[in-house]
């Protein structure tokens, strides 16, 4: 019996074929077959934030889905943002405020930082969102409160806010 | 070199590099993903190891099958406990890792399977059946403790103090407190899990791991495997954090190593995160009793703080009192410290061990003792500050401003409006603010590194030393570069592996202090060595902006070095300044925070830390320890516990949804004062440790600014709404 299926996706812009086990999450279709290791491993368990892409523009626990499930989907990982050299501002903003220090959540932080600009920009309410029928606006509550998914045990969340600020303001 | 004397000018007090808030030289690695950690090496032919653990907490293992495992689709190998057989234990580990029939604690490593892929040995991992021999164990503190006993040591220093005549002195005191305090267990849930990746090459072995002490994690895993030390390669140069629960070998290198010689294939092993708690290390709960008495000024005149803990036989004690002995003056005192045997997995070193614990339990105390005597916290505090040891009042501190550290704070937070208890309320929020101080001792351990010039006149920097996110590589550069007259990119530094020379490592908050003063010696070594390949006189020699310049010559570094570079190894080593001087780092914790008058709810409003801790050697990653310690201290306060199944003796909330570690949400902008001193007497970089102290008296501003808030005294942690509802004022 066959437990494989052939899934074709886009990764950061480039179309990839894989051969999965059903059972293989997105997060260990990224780091294990695609070494795409930026993606991290908190907890496998939708619990830390750590495996945090985006796909088709909305954030996604890539532990908590399967590989198979995002046939024709275009996924954006850590690497897509950025490079050494070449940094997304978002990037670029938590290198400038230290927005970090062990290194391991931030790739899920960046990913889920960009998205949340964009949730709020899609004008999507959050539960601190006292006003829905105004336009979002970005605030540190805002901020706090939609990024209360990604954790961070070293506790770079004051900066990791003061990042977000930054970045959404030359964004804008 | 020998550090034996003071401190005098060096080439580090020029601060053009040392003390500048440069960013980390490794940032824009790890925000884009380029950072390697352990389980992401990459090798041909890498097979999946999956742990399996034990189901119960004590008794033997009478029987393994594996066998529906083994014949699982991709399974290569299984290697079980009985298998390999008892083990020799390395020296820093109190329980078994994996070896042997005998069960200490629930979720021991009993076996690990291999597999093609993860999934497959996932999978089969839950095929092995085992039947154990249950003995009965010992899993609640508050019993054991009655049957507790005096340890032969306390971390190398005496379980028991006694200083004057303490039961004489609490007796005649006009004010007193006597009060018993909790902390529970507590888990270090660093983000990345414990990882190794084992590779095999003949008898040699190459481990990619996630280590804070390489040279401690080699030493042992050499005594588990039983081969010659020299054998192992150890790499480790990025981790995911540690806060000390990767200071001590693991079973993932231990398992993995195995696994890899089983099958003849590199082999990794990451513990699943359901597993962490009760297979690695915890902070183990503590009971505290303190007792203070005063004169009516509020002179401190009787002081003792006592501390039961438990751990696993042969362990170690939760040494909360350590504060006590140096942190307020008082004639009278004693503490005590005892020990119970439970059989809950290991208890170890977490961040800022004894202290973070102990200071939760006596500046919750010394807030009460305010109170009763209707003094201003900060100024009971001030009025019983010491310059001495109080034990040992012969020995000054080599620096000590803890009153410095309450006044800047007090100023700078606002504290003068504060008013009394439950006076202050702003909507359905009653708003409170707390202080504490902070004391953690500064630690010194021997450090090494090796550096060479090449001869473009870049500097490479090696040494054992780790980067757990505390910024390492980034002050190690800057201390080189500030020695060889370098800007920041004409240095490279390479941590975390076990062919470089055996640094300090990072634990204690030692790691910066004692590392850059490794990498401080070995410069002044290379520095000796170009002056001498220039025949320039020692004495009038400067190194600055990449040349050496001797009176009229000047000579570019780039070039001084052959085709083989200039190479210079050396060891700081700490002679007696320890002895006759007491050194600690000290601070003040400030927080506001509003309780929610209908739920009971505590929200962190305001936090601000103010620290004396030496020279700081770059106040951007200084400050990122110290906000990372508030933001865990407020976790300490507030949700982390870890619940014991008394029956089954396990930790039940063995997980990041259960086990509430602070969110983003839980967190306001945090703010950092750092007074600005230096220690001679502490190394030659003049700095002290940092990562520990944010961490120190935080968790009881908070609970003090809950009292303020609401006029409900809690004393037993963490400070959840359940405690606090019943004291709450009838809603209107
Ligand atoms: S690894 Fe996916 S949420 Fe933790
Ligand atoms: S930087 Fe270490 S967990 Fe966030």
């Amino acid at each position: 019996m066959s437990y494989s299926s052939q899934v074709s996706f886009t990764i950061n812009g480039e179309s990839r074929v894989l051969d999965v086990d059903n059972r293989t999450t997105l997060l260990d279709a990224l780091r294990e077959h695609l070494h795409l290791t930026g993606t991290k491993k908190g907890c496998d368990h939708g619990q830390c934030g750590a495996c945090t892409v985006i796909i088709d523009g909305r954030r996604v626990n890539s532990c908590l889905t399967l590989a198979v499930m995002h046939e024709g989907d275009a996924i954006t990982t850590i690497e897509g943002l950025g490079k050494p050299g070449d940094l997304h501002p978002m990037q670029a903003a938590f290198v400038k405020h230290d927005g970090f220090q062990c290194g391991y959540c931030t790739p899920g932080q960046i990913c889920s930082s960009v998205a949340v600009l964009e949730e709020i920009k899609a004008n999507i309410p959050s539960h601190v969102t006292a006003d829905l029928t105004a336009a979002t606006t970005v605030t540190e509550v805002e901020i706090r409160e939609r990024m209360s998914g990604n954790l961070c045990r070293c506790g770079a969340y004051s900066n990791i806010v003061e990042a977000i600020v930054e970045a959404a303001g030359t964004r804008a | 070199m020998q550090f034996d004397t003071p401190a005098t000018t060096n080439p580090i007090d020029q601060l053009t590099i040392v003390g500048q808030s440069i960013p980390r030289i490794d940032g824009e690695l790890k925000t884009t993903g380029k950072a390697i950690y352990a389980y992401e090496w990459d090798e041909e032919n890498i097979a999946y190891g999956h742990p399996v653990g034990s189901a119960i907490a004590k008794g033997r293992i009478t029987s393994m099958d594996v066998s529906a495992a083994r014949n699982a689709d991709g399974v290569l190998a299984v290697v079980t406990t009985l298998d390999v057989g008892k083990r020799e234990k390395g020296k820093q580990n109190t329980a078994n890792l994996f070896g042997g029939d005998e069960v200490q604690h629930y979720h021991q490593a009993i076996a690990v399977v291999v597999a093609e892929t993860f999934e497959q040995a996932r999978a089969a991992a839950a095929l092995v059946k085992v039947d154990y021999a249950e003995e009965k164990g010992v899993f609640d503190l508050s019993e054991a403790m009655k049957t507790a006993v005096k340890p032969k040591d306390a971390g190398g220093a005496p379980p028991d103090t006694a200083v004057g005549d303490f039961d004489a002195a609490f007796e005649t005191a006009p004010v007193s407190l006597e009060e018993t305090y909790t902390t529970p267990d507590q888990s270090h849930s660093m983000m990345e899990p414990h990882a190794s990746l084992a590779t095999w090459d003949g008898d040699e072995l190459t481990l990619w791991t996630s280590s804070q002490m390489i040279d401690w994690w080699r030493t042992d895993l050499a005594t588990t495997l039983g081969i010659d030390k020299e054998k192992i390669h150890l790499k480790s140069p990025y981790i995911g954090g540690g806060f000390g629960g990767k200071l001590f070998l693991r079973a993932d290198a231990v398992l993995a190593a195995f696994a890899a010689k089983a099958v003849k294939r590199p082999v990794k092993v990451a513990l699943p995160r359901p597993f962490l708690v009760n297979n690695t290390t915890h902070r183990p709960a503590t009971i505290q009793r303190i007792r203070i008495g005063a004169e009516r000024d509020g002179t401190i005149t009787a002081i003792a703080h006592e501390s039961w803990s438990g751990d696993q036989p042969d362990g170690q004690l939760e040494t909360a009192v350590m504060q006590t002995r140096l942190l307020y003056a008082g004639k009278n005192r004693m503490t005590a410290m005892r020990l119970a045997e439970l059989h809950l997995p290991e208890g170890n070193a977490m961040r800022a061990p004894g202290e973070a614990p102990g200071l939760m339990a006596l500046e919750i105390a010394i807030d009460e003792m305010a109170e009763k005597l209707g003094l201003d916290p900060v100024e009971f505090r001030i009025l019983n500050d010491t310059q001495v040891d109080p034990e040992k009042p012969e020995r000054p501190f080599s620096h000590r401003d803890l009153v410095g550290c309450l006044k800047r704070g007090a100023e700078q937070f606002g504290w003068s409006t504060r008013g009394k208890p439950g006076t202050r309320r702003e909507g359905d929020w009653l708003i409170g603010t707390g202080v504490a101080a902070a004391l953690r001792n500064n630690l010194l351990v021997p450090s090494a590194a090796r550096v060479r010039l090449d001869q473009d006149g870049v500097v490479t920097v090696e040494t054992d030393m780790t980067d757990i996110g505390t910024g390492s590589y980034t002050i190690i550069a800057q201390t080189a570069a500030e020695m060889m007259g370098l800007p920041m990119d004409r240095v490279k530094v390479r941590l975390g592996d076990s062919r470089f020379p055996v640094s300090a490592g990072s634990g204690g908050q030692f790691g910066a202090n004692c590392s850059t003063s490794g990498v401080y010696a070995a410069c002044v070594k290379l520095r000796e060595a170009v002056i001498q390949t220039l025949g320039f006189n020692a004495s009038e020699v400067v190194f600055e902006n990449g040349t050496v310049r001797s009176g009229t010559r000047s000579v570019p570094l780039a070039g001084v070095a052959g085709p083989d570079g200039l190479s210079a190894e050396d060891t700081i080593e700490w002679a007696e300044l320890s002895d006759s001087h007491q050194q600690s780092t000290f601070g003040a914790h400030f927080v506001e925070v509003g309780v929610d008058i209908a739920t009971g709810e505590s929200r962190v409003r305001r936090m601000l830390a103010v620290c004396a801790s030496g020279r700081i050697l770059n106040p951007i990653t200084a400050r990122s320890q110290v906000i990372g310690a508030m933001t865990m201290g407020v976790g300490l306060a507030l949700s982390e516990e870890l619940a014991v199944d008394t029956r089954r003796g396990f930790f039940v909330n063995h997980d990041l949804a259960s086990y509430e570690v602070p969110v983003h949400a839980d967190i306001p902008h945090q703010e950092v004062i750092f007074m600005d001193e230096t220690d001679p007497i502490s190394s030659p970089m003049k700095a002290k440790g940092i990562g520990e102290l944010g961490l120190c008296g935080v968790s009881a501003a908070i609970a003090n600014a809950i009292h303020n808030a609401t006029g409900v005294r809690l004393r037993h942690y963490p400070m959840t709404l359940d405690k606090l509802l019943g004291g709450l004022p009838a809603l209107s």
